[in-house]
């Protein structure tokens, strides 16, 4: 470095490397500038409609308001679900300011607002601390409008609190319609996941979570409105836009009677079952009652752990919709269906059996269920008198095997196309069927079980009332529940007509000429029912206790281990117009007014007669406690006081999971079908000896 | 002169064209103060502008200090502020986490004097030198060391933005007057090896943050990334000819979080639009050419120096701000001057106008006489 000499710098060479240097310096700056124009140009013009896109998203807040939902009507345009005004509060948790102490000031001052119970303070307390930000914690709905206002007033101490007027849908019909609407409920956080669809975490939005609500949600949801307000940057509302209202759902008919519906589940009384009415000449439902039920409007507030105990804990399986979910064996209820089978097997009307009481076949005796026999009996007397003798040994000759596609001809082990989310349709068994699924030869004593609607065979009310409408019609009808989803083209039934009126005419003998229905006789004058009963025995009866004890009477016996009744029927006799299921889960014919000929008469007559009809449930009802929302109310309160000590606080509101295909319900279901499946190996070693006929007869 | 007839003397030689710029500029400003306050001469426009026009007053008074005052008074004052930042560092005044005020009756920022003076400073030294020396080590380490010791003490403020714009104006001058190119080009590269390490080691915290931040605003859209967001969404709202007058709904609704000090430009833009932009853009880069031209025209190498370097520290502070409200750079704490609110940034840019107007005077006299 050194070696090189250096540069000599002069004063004018400096002068002219400044000049140099500055004018470098000054194009240098110059191109900075057009460098920060072009950038704003970039923002400013090139993504122009990005920012103010954003710029608009900044400004302007939208509030979803909640769709109203579309109403459900029955046949007649009458209410089934609608929706009432509700004013509500809400706190969201993501906007609650201040900490824990903030929001203790918010509970407090909430809690003298709205009168809130300490239990109640405690609840939102525990909802909060689980809930995730942007989902809304409910702090009251169906607030009356003073407390409304009151809180409205105070929103600006009361940060992260919404006070919205929306609508809550409401079931004027109550637990009566419960199994049919479903109920609706707030979307859950897997639910928001899936679609990130902001009206679900809406407050005051709710959707199907069960039945219809659920299968036509997509139709009864409705477009949402929104509320829009220009805010600060500090959520300050500095002035209000057009508001866009919301789009109501579609308003969805239903083929249901709602009268005959609530008439025939109050009809139910404290019975754990349920009834079915179908229109003979369309097959449209007109009532499908399971009782009890679960109150729809309280489901949709969302129910107490309390409240959720007591309905899973109940025999009467409150949860289950009996009338698509539960299997029974249809007993002697498909006696005329068996009938039918043996007309077309070739077997006359005319040949006679001797009925003594019991029958032997192999190493096994089956009893009859009247003792004493019911002597020579006639296809139309057999049906009558629902001898079991009579098919046993007609079954016997010809095979369960030509009886089983009659039984599937009537709808047995059928499913139909209808909006639920889940239906059992049961069993009707045969030889290739017992060989694939247990892997054993068909005996003569399954024929036997099977023929008097034992052993493997299951369905369920609904089937059973198909059966009915079929027999009575003629025709191979298709249930329906939604009106524009009637199914009116329907084949002829592939058998003989003349068949069929001989069992009609038999049905009509179970009830008019002395059979064993007589307590099913309509009072209405010129309209006579035709039916079958029928009874499902769900224990066995071994012979020991034969020899010992005697067959126990079902009075006697716990509620589980009591027979299922059930009636089927159609009106009136001589020109079909109403086919009628009624099944009772472990009724055992223990009360007349509560039995299963009764109810049916009563349903039925509500459909030619309404105020008699009234009249007949107006004389009995008190004698089972009163009407449905009574005796909800006091089994609620028996079973709240039965709870000692009573549940801590913490007992939180929470959202029903219990759709008619959760797991707790199926388990239910399971539960209660398996019964069934148990008993029937037993029948095939003669152990079971089925019983029939209601105990009470009327002279004919 | 034939003006002389018209006007007298003294107003006639007055450099019109760069005052009118400037006042436009000013005015501007507080067009933009008014309407950030929701169309209201309070808090803002009015206390800025008067206060910009007794500054401006002051500038053009001290056009009339000639440049051998600024030349004998540029390495006291160097001194005098070097130990005012010492003394901020011992017993400043806390605020928002950096100690950068000295209370002493009013509210001093050493800190600000520091990017004229550096200026003076340095042109001074080199003014000093004999021109054989300007190639030698000699003339590179005592301006280092003049840079670099208030920088390092406005670092530790810290100030981060400051200590940039006071080595800037320094390393400029440094260029100006005539030190070896390919030390600026070594100097580059040690710079781009240097500044990961620093970003690991020296930067603070909320610092390194705001480099990670503007590298990527949208990861962090309501925390310190705000600001570069909503400024972008002002700016690009804005569109070609502006929301219109008092139509801003970012500042208004208060989006635009400092619309009024740092981010007073984005406040602008979403008014006036890329029009308004481009016009202030043009109004400052014509007032810093002014500048690099009285430089380019002075009869001294320390005027020459000087009034370039004074120049440039205007251009440093509009480059600077502007890139961060575009987001174009790391939020670091420039107003935009002449129109931000506030006092510091108005004063220090209106003392590098009045000394470019001292040069200027002296140049014409120089030419004329």
């Amino acid at each position: 470095m050194m070696r090189r000499a250096p540069r000599i710098v002069t004063e004018a060479m400096q002068t002219y490397s400044f000049s140099r240097r500055a004018w470098l310096l000054g194009t240098a700056q110059g191109a900075v500038g057009v460098l920060l124009a072009a950038r704003m140009g970039w923002l400013a013009i090139a993504q122009n409609e990005k920012y103010n896109l954003l710029a608009e998203s900044n400004r302007v807040n939208l509030t979803m308001i909640p769709p109203r939902r579309g109403w459900i009507v029955d046949r007649h345009g009458a209410p089934v679900a609608n929706n009432r005004t509700d004013f509500r509060v809400d706190i969201i948790p993501d906007r609650l300011e201040g900490g824990d102490a903030g929001r203790d000031r918010v509970l407090t001052l909430l809690a003298r607002l709205l009168a809130l119970p300490p239990e109640e303070v405690e609840r939102i307390r525990i909802d909060l601390d689980h809930a995730a930000g942007f989902q809304p914690v409910q702090v009251a709905e169906n607030i009356s409008w003073d407390r409304f206002a009151a809180v409205s007033l105070r929103q600006p101490e009361l940060p992260g609190v919404a006070p919205t007027r929306g609508f809550a849908r409401a079931y004027p019909a109550g637990a009566a319609v419960a199994h049919l609407t479903g109920y609706v409920g707030a979307a859950n956080a897997e639910q928001f996941k899936q679609t990130r669809d902001p009206l679900l975490v809406t407050p005051g939005f709710k959707l199907g979570k069960d039945g219809l609500e659920k299968q036509l949600e997509t139709q009864l949801r409705g477009t949402p409105g929104a509320k829009r307000v220009e805010v600060t940057a500090r959520g300050k509302v500095v002035a209000e836009l057009p508001t866009r209202a919301d789009v109501p759902g579609k308003t969805q008919r239903l083929t249901i009677d709602v009268g005959l519906q609530e008439y025939a589940a109050r009809r139910l009384g404290t019975n754990s079952g349920s009834a079915v009415v179908i229109d003979c000449r369309t097959g449209e439902t007109l009532a499908m009652a399971s009782m009890p039920a679960y109150d729809p409007n309280s489901f949709s507030d969302g129910i107490s752990h309390l409240e959720w105990k007591m309905l899973s804990d109940d025999d009467h399986v409150p949860l289950m919709n009996k009338v698509t979910q539960g299997l029974y064996p249809p007993g002697s209820t498909v006696k005329p269906l068996a009938g039918l089978a043996l007309l077309e097997a070739g077997v006359p009307a005319s040949d006679h059996v001797n009925c003594s009481g019991v029958i032997r076949i192999g190493s096994g005796l089956f009893h009859c269920h009247k003792r004493s026999g019911h002597g020579p009996v006639d296809l139309k007397r057999a049906i009558e008198q629902s001898c079991d003798v009579y098919f046993w040994e007609m079954v016997r000759r010809i095979g369960y095997d030509k009886v089983a596609p009659i039984a599937h001809v009537m709808g047995l082990g059928e499913k139909f196309d209808l909006p639920f989310s889940t239906q059992r349709y049961g069993t009707v068994p045969d030889s290739a069927w017992k060989l694939r699924k247990y892997k054993a030869r068909w005996t003569v004593a399954d024929s036997l079980n099977a023929a008097i609607g034992q052993g493997y065979v299951l369905a369920n009310p609904l089937q059973l009332a198909v059966m009915a409408a079929r027999i009575a019609s003629g025709r191979a009808l298709l249930p329906s529940l939604l009106a524009n989803r009637v199914h009116l083209d329907v084949p002829a039934l592939p058998v003989a007509s003349e068949h069929l009126a001989t069992v009609r005419d038999a049905m009509y003998g179970v009830v008019n000429q002395g059979g064993t229905g007589g307590a099913a006789r309509l009072l209405v004058p010129g309209v006579a029912i035709a039916g079958k009963t029928g009874t499902a025995q769900v224990r066995r009866i071994t012979m020991a206790e034969r020899r010992s004890t005697g067959v126990l009477k079902n009075g006697q016996l716990p509620f589980k281990m009591r027979d299922h009744a059930l009636f089927v029927g159609f009106a009136p006799a001589d020109n079909p117009r109403y086919a009628i299921a009624v099944v009772l889960e472990h009724n055992g014919h223990t009360v007349r007014n509560l039995d299963t000929p009764m109810i049916g008469r009563d349903i039925m007559t509500w459909l030619f007669d309404r105020d008699r009809a009234i009249r007949s449930l107006a004389e009995v009802e008190p004698t089972w406690g009163g009407d449905i929302q009574t005796r909800m109310t006091a089994q609620a309160d028996a079973y709240r006081a039965a709870q000692s000590p009573p549940p801590a606080a913490n007992a939180t509101k929470t959202d029903p999971s219990v759709p008619s295909d959760s797991d707790a319900v199926e388990a239910a279901t399971d539960l209660a079908n398996q019964t069934q499946a148990a008993l029937a190996p037993a029948v095939a070693n003669g152990d079971l000896a089925p019983d029939d006929g209601a105990p009470e007869r009327t002279a004919p | 002169m034939s003006r002389t007839r018209l006007v007298p003397d003294p107003i006639a030689r007055l450099p019109w064209r760069v005052i009118l710029l400037v006042v436009a500029i000013g005015a501007f400003g507080q067009v933009v103060l008014y309407s950030a306050a929701g169309g209201s001469l309070q808090p803002w426009a009015l206390s800025q502008g008067i206060r910009f026009f007794v500054l401006l007053g002051a500038a053009l008074a001290i056009s009339y200090v000639p440049e051998r005052v600024w030349k004998s008074s540029a390495l006291p004052a160097y001194v005098v502020i070097v130990i005012a930042l010492v003394l901020v560092e011992l017993v400043g005044a806390v605020r928002g986490g950096s100690q950068r005020w000295l209370d002493v009756g009013i509210r001093l920022q050493p800190s600000e004097f520091m990017k004229p003076v550096i200026v003076l400073a340095c042109a001074r030294f080199y003014d000093m030198l004999p021109p054989g020396e300007t190639r030698r080590f000699g003339a590179i380490w005592p301006a280092a060391l003049l840079i670099g010791i208030p920088a390092a003490l406005i670092a530790k403020q810290p100030d981060l933005g400051t200590a940039l714009m006071v080595c800037g104006g320094g390393i400029i001058v440094m260029f100006l007057a005539g030190v070896p190119m390919r030390l600026f080009i070594g100097g580059a590269l040690a710079l781009s090896i240097a500044a990961p390490i620093a970003f690991n080691y020296v930067l603070h915290d909320y610092q390194r943050n705001r480099v990670l931040i503007f590298l990527d605003p949208e990861s962090d859209p309501l925390g310190t990334g705000y600001h570069i967001s909503q400024s972008k969404i002002a700016i690009g709202s804005g569109g070609l000819w502006g929301k219109g007058f008092l139509n801003g709904t970012q500042s208004h609704l208060d989006y635009l979080p400092e619309g009024h000090t740092d981010f007073v430009f984005a406040t602008m833009a979403e008014e006036w639009g890329l029009v308004g932009g481009c016009l202030l853009i043009l109004a400052f880069l014509l007032v810093i050419r002014w500048g690099v031209n009285v430089g380019q025209q002075a009869t001294t190498r320390f005027a020459r120096l000087t009034a370039a370097g004074l120049a440039t520290t205007i251009f440093f502070y509009v480059a600077i701000n502007l890139s961060m409200v575009m987001g174009l750079a790391p939020v670091v704490g420039i107003p935009l001057p002449l129109v931000s609110f506030g006092s510091s940034a108005q004063m220090t840019v209106l003392l590098c106008l009045g000394i470019l107007m001292s040069i200027d005077r002296q140049n014409r006299r120089a030419v004329r006489w």
